[in-house]
């Protein structure tokens, strides 16, 4: 479906696309570089606490801490497989990368669209035609 | 695996435009450098110039102050006044993308409403080209990989934090 522009010029004056968060914000959860770490491991397939205990130099207790503010910040979920839990990435990635684009685009229009008519310089013998008296 | 419903895999954004059909075709590929986004730069040092070779198999390029230079299209339609393809290889992470297979597609297209106003209809797809979303996150451990993009985000998050 074709979007018109909505009002999304406050986007224009700030240096930040401005994407709403109603979650954690999922950048900020990854600015720590164990959770970074983590959800490497999880992004490169679904796995358990154990399991990550066991691949990377993180306590079981501190690696739930960090999945739980993954979670948070919905860029993991849980898959339940027995009696174990899976943490796998969430499949919203795209969603926010089409949300980013979409701020790039959206910028990228309105400011094409100020350039565009203020360079335009109407040919005054074409455009009188309907407005000679 | 490609379980995402075709309409999240693609974006579009409209805009009319008071100028003539071939102007704002003009104006868009041939000042494409004062239109795109400034701050989203590949480059390591500040944005120059960019410049859109307007013709099929011409790229999009950054050049940065130094002269160092950053190629992230390929130019695929060239069709004036009427539309404009080129490829995305940009990764979700803001970082180019070498494996053509790996990159998605923008086109634009202008049409003509009156003599004097012009509807610009951008659509960005095959997102899903890009992969999930998450694939270049898996090397963030190894520092380089740090981009810009989560680099600014951070300080706007701590920022806020401060702030409350």
């Amino acid at each position: 479906m074709s979007r018109p522009l909505p009002a999304m010029c406050q986007c224009v004056s700030g240096s930040l696309p401005n994407v709403s968060r109603s979650i954690a914000d999922p950048w900020h959860a990854l600015a720590d570089p164990t959770r970074r770490t983590i959800f490497a491991r999880v992004a490169h397939g679904p796995c358990s606490v154990s399991q990550i205990a066991r691949d990377l130099p993180v306590s079981r207790p501190a690696v739930s801490q960090h999945l739980r503010v993954l979670l948070d910040a919905h860029l993991v979920d849980i898959r339940r497989q027995g009696r174990v839990h899976l943490y796998q990435p969430r499949r919203d990635g795209l969603n926010r990368l089409r949300q980013e684009l979409e701020v790039y685009w959206t910028q990228t229009l309105i400011t094409f669209k100020n350039l565009a008519e203020q360079s335009y310089q109407p040919d005054h013998s074409a455009a009188e035609g309907t407005s000679t008296p | 695996m490609s379980t995402t419903p075709r309409e999240r895999t693609s974006l579009q954004v409209e805009i009319s435009v008071d100028v003539p059909i071939e102007h704002a075709f003009r104006v868009f590929t041939e000042r494409f450098d004062e239109i795109k986004p400034r701050e989203h730069n590949l480059l390591t040092v500040p944005i120059d110039r960019t410049v859109l070779e307007p013709h099929v198999g011409g790229t999009i390029y950054d050049v940065g102050t130094d002269g160092s230079i950053c190629t992230w299209a390929r130019v695929l339609a060239y069709e004036p006044p009427h539309r404009l393809v080129f490829s995305w290889d940009i990764s979700p992470q803001w970082q180019i993308e070498l494996d053509p297979g790996r990159t998605s597609e923008v086109e634009i297209q202008f049409i003509a409403d009156a003599p004097r106003r012009t509807r610009v209809v951008l659509e960005h797809r095959h997102l899903d080209r890009h992969g999930d979303g998450w694939q270049g996150l898996t090397t963030l451990d190894t520092g380089d990989g740090w981009p810009l993009y989560l680099e600014r985000y951070r300080t706007a998050a701590e920022r806020t934090d401060l702030d409350a």
